[in-house]
């Protein structure tokens, strides 16, 4: 189905020629090649090429014992790395039947979804610089730097967080790191309102995404699309709920969905879970509990033969991981589910028949990680 | 001294009169990229250039000497006339204009009869630059880059004409010297508040700045038509894109703005220049913050909005202005 703007006769055969978009390109944030077939400024059918970065990660995570995969997981997704680490140790933990002690959990969970906040945050930037605005990426660093700061001083490490371990953390957080994220919530709050009079109630950005690149719910259903570009499509599907894990269902947030499923949509669902995971952040500070942050742990763990999987919600969608043990503490099969290769599959179907700039949008709106779509 | 009295006078004033022209363009050109980086700093919460002289005065110089040193690159299948005519065809005309336009009352190069509509001509060259460019780069995204300046500057010129002629109906006159003194008491801008709201819209999409910055629209084009050109290539193209601003905003002070008139100064008509400048480099300075605080429009959106409003904004603004200067 081709808008009513386009006519029979501009798709004539002759007038086509393939654009190369990428592999280095402005919007495609990373190494991502998209070969357009186009007719003038209209793009007839995108076709995504993958493997620029193929790193091997899951034959990586089946030649050596499975603590020695640690660091690769955060490698996987790099702006949002801590939900990566979380999947693992909980599959392993899962696999091993290793208890880990509460605390651990909701500091866990509040690295985490600390973690989610920057990788949105990170987002909306990147998303407002594919549609021209240079200011907010920079706005958006400035409070990302925060969060950044804060799991310095905890995990370490500001980028690929290697912060989790099987039964535990690698460290507890301290009054300092309460302190800092009390502040710091309250200061993103304040920014939120900012962030709506900049960019939400723009009406070129409204122009830019209302009614553009529409993912119906049936359509999303059928690409496996999970995530915010999910609950764009107005399906409240997340894992955190449907599928609880960890110390979520202590919390008290919810799941916010759009209804269309246009790229508007997507920027409001994101904008409204970052709301969603400072209240997660705020009842987790409130409640934490005192008490270690490790359990015991046999220095070589024993995968016991059979398989395990585990799933966790990562910034972009449903991330899971899928083991097969052997008995030994190498695992026989590493499978790892990411949300983006799922969420990118829809592009070809999505750019049918728009204007270059509207496949722009969309690909914003997906929130691409390619390197996680590689692995 | 002997040749300059046996040559004509006026040809002497001409060539002084260029020659201070393209030094001020350069000049112009460091100051506008400074403040442009400057003001994209503090907008964007951060300090900008600061390491080059003092607050990084000198950085836009040292970028200068840095573009002059670089190799010329010509990449291999490029028409090679069209490629190194492009930059030069975006310069030269945009020293033009200048020539007619009175700075201060005595401040003038040339005061021609006709001189606004000289101005409206030498400004419509640029798109031409770039379509030559564009065309000449053998690139896929330099040839949507030129199409799209070719759109957008056909569209865009036709509200920017209009607003003009509304000024042109109130005065009886094209030469911008006789414009200015008709504001003597009451500046355009209070008479033809419409006209001036579409000249600066249709100003900041003829520069092709931000957020109608379509034919060099990163996100989509890379650089657009000058993704080629590196060196001298593309500080020509950057000279005369800051030029053609500051060429928007004068003839803005000098339609709108009541040019040089302000609090009177001390040999007021050659030290009206004061005026017109802090009247020009306030619109640039509104300009560069509009660039740095919008997203980028739609292609199709911004066409539709010169065509669909725009354009009949501005021919009611005349059919009005044409009817209460009969009466």
């Amino acid at each position: 189905m081709y808008p009513s703007i386009m006519r029979e006769s501009q798709f004539q055969e002759h007038n086509r020629f393939f654009l190369n978009m990428g592999p280095q390109h402005p919007s495609t944030h990373g190494v991502l090649l998209v070969v357009l077939e186009m007719d003038g400024e209209y793009v007839l059918d995108p076709q995504p090429i993958l493997g620029f970065i193929h790193r091997m990660h899951e034959k990586m995570g089946e030649s050596r014992p499975c603590q020695g995969f640690m660091p690769n997981t955060a490698r996987m997704d790099y702006v949002c790395a801590l939900p990566y680490n979380h999947g693992y140790v909980s599959l392993i933990e899962k696999k091993a039947g290793i208890e880990v002690p509460k605390r651990a959990e909701y500091i866990r969970v509040i690295t985490s979804e600390l973690n989610r906040v920057a990788s949105h945050l990170l987002w909306l930037g990147a998303y407002l610089l594919d549609l021209g605005a240079f200011t907010p990426i920079l706005y958006g660093f400035d409070d990302r730097e925060h969060i950044l700061d804060i799991l310095e001083d905890i995990t370490g490490s500001r980028l690929t967080y290697c912060y989790y371990r099987f039964g535990g953390v690698t460290q507890d957080i301290d009054d300092k790191f309460v302190d800092a994220t009390r502040v710091f919530i309250k200061r993103l709050r304040k920014r939120f309102d900012m962030y709506e009079k900049l960019v939400t109630k723009n009406i070129i950005f409204i122009k830019r995404t209302e009614n553009i690149g529409i993912i119906s719910r049936d359509m999303a259903i059928r690409y496996g699309i999970t995530g915010p570009n999910l609950r764009g499509s107005g399906i409240a599907y997340d894992i955190r709920k449907n599928e609880p894990y960890s110390v979520y269902p202590e919390f008290d947030f919810k799941v916010p969905v759009g209804q269309r499923g246009d790229c508007l949509d997507r920027y409001m669902v994101r904008v409204c879970e970052m709301e969603q995971s400072l209240r997660i952040i705020e009842q987790a500070l409130d409640m934490l509990p005192e008490g270690p942050v490790r359990s015991k742990v046999p220095k070589n763990i024993k995968l016991a033969p059979g398989d395990c999987n585990f799933a966790v919600e990562a910034a972009r969608g449903e991330l899971s991981y899928y083991l097969v043990g052997d008995g030994t503490s190498v695992p026989y099969r590493l499978k790892i589910r990411v949300p983006s290769y799922s969420n990118l599959s829809c592009l070809p179907e999505l750019g049918e028949g728009i204007l270059l700039p509207d496949l722009v949008s969309i690909m914003g709106s997906l929130d691409l990680v390619i390197p996680e779509i590689d692995r | 001294m002997e040749i300059l009295s046996t040559l004509p006078p006026e040809l002497i004033r001409m060539v002084f009169a260029v020659i201070i022209i393209i030094s001020f363009i350069f000049l112009n050109a460091i100051m506008m990229g400074y403040l442009e980086r400057k003001i994209a700093g503090h907008v964007q919460r951060r300090p900008g250039p600061m390491e080059v002289g003092s607050h990084g005065i000198l950085q836009l110089v040292v970028d200068g000497v840095k573009l002059v040193g670089k190799e010329l690159l010509i990449p291999v299948n490029v028409d090679r006339t069209l490629f190194r005519l492009a930059p030069i065809l975006s310069f030269t005309p945009v020293i033009l204009p200048l020539l007619v336009i009175p700075f201060s009352e005595k401040l003038q190069a040339r005061d021609l009869n006709l001189g606004l509509v000289f101005i409206v001509s030498m400004t419509s060259i640029n798109v031409m630059a770039i379509l030559v460019a564009g065309w000449g780069s053998n690139n896929k995204y330099s040839m949507f880059g030129a199409m799209r300046a070719v759109a957008q500057s056909i569209a865009y010129e036709i509200p920017i004409l209009l607003s003009m002629l509304a000024v042109v109906l109130m005065t009886n006159t094209f030469s911008l010297k006789e414009i200015v003194g008709a504001q003597q008491n009451i500046w355009f801008i209070v008479l033809q508040p419409l006209a001036f709201i579409i000249y600066i819209i249709s100003g900041v999409a003829e520069t092709n700045r931000a957020p109608f910055d379509l034919p060099e629209a990163e996100s989509e084009l890379t650089a657009g038509f000058h993704t080629e050109y590196s060196g001298m290539g593309f500080s020509l193209f950057f000279l005369g894109e800051y030029t053609n601003m500051f060429t928007v905003a004068s003839v803005a002070t000098v339609l709108f703005l009541g040019g040089w008139h302000g609090p009177p100064l001390p040999y007021g008509e050659y030290l009206g220049f004061v005026w017109f400048f802090l009247k020009v480099y306030f619109l640039l300075f509104f300009m560069i913050m509009i660039r740095w605080t919008y997203p980028r429009v739609r292609f199709d959106q911004l066409l539709n909005f010169a065509w669909k409003y725009l354009v009949p904004f501005s021919l009611a603004n005349i059919l009005i202005t044409a009817v209460v200067v009969k009466l």
